[in-house]
């Protein structure tokens, strides 16, 4: 599984893309606790405190989005675009 | 409907997207454009520059589900949006979004509605140089609060 983040997220993590070695579908809420940031402390538990968006397969998820191991999930902040 | 989406480092012509309005959506009526630039101040500091940055493939996808999403609600003869990514100056154009339709009310309006999606939807970063340092901007919530007007007069998104 491809889990790719941006912006200052990316930064935080220091890496762009991952890849996760997953072979059973989870939800989004799941795969946020198995991704680590620098410090040790889980996606799921930064995201208690900060905007976190999520997309899968380059569509608009939600933490019930459910991701199958071949998917592209991607986390990232509010978009600022515009 | 023509539609046309760009994300791009190069600048834009608003005379080459009007001819190609005009060219593609049979002499529409009218053509509505927004077009927003890099602002010189934000948060009461001078900015000296601007980083956009995008997420290749959903950025497109994401534009084109609004462009459905205005043709679904308008009768639209045209639409074309330009993106800028990478590094921009105070006064650089960053956006463009462009709609042409038989009268001026439709083209208004959905020029609008785009817009508002894109700053809430469509996956871009605004990365700001500032006195005080660089620094990612923040989501505004009146962005999010126009969404919902739109959401409540049954755009579907």
């Amino acid at each position: 599984m491809k889990v790719l983040f941006f912006a200052g997220l990316r930064e935080l993590m220091g890496e762009s893309v991952i890849e996760l070695d997953i072979d059973t579908s989870l939800t989004v809420a799941e795969l946020k606790t198995l991704i680590r940031l620098p410090t040790g402390e889980s996606l799921a538990s930064w995201s208690q405190s900060q905007s976190l968006l999520a997309a899968v397969d380059q569509a608009m998820g939600s933490d019930a989005t459910v991701v199958d191991p071949g998917a592209e999930v991607a986390f990232f902040p509010p978009v600022t675009g515009g | 409907m023509y539609r046309r989406i760009s994300i791009q480092s190069a600048d834009f012509s608003l005379d080459q997207t009007l001819d190609r309005l005009k060219q593609h959506s049979g002499s529409p009526g009218g053509v509505c454009f927004f077009v927003g630039t890099v602002r010189d101040t934000n948060l009461d500091e001078q900015v000296s520059g601007l980083f956009l940055e995008h997420y290749p493939g959903m950025t497109e996808a994401q534009l084109a589900r609004i462009l459905d999403a205005a043709e679904q609600r308008w009768p639209l003869a045209g639409a074309e949006v330009v993106h800028r990514i990478g590094a921009l100056q105070p006064g650089d154009n960053i956006v463009l979004v462009a709609v042409a339709a038989a009268h001026r009310g439709e083209a208004f309006q959905a020029c609008e509605m785009i817009m508002d999606y894109l700053k809430t939807q469509a996956t871009f970063w605004k990365k700001e140089q500032a006195a005080s340092g660089d620094r990612w901007l923040d989501a505004r919530i009146s962005d999010q609060t126009k969404l919902t007007d739109w959401d409540a007069g049954g755009a579907d998104f």
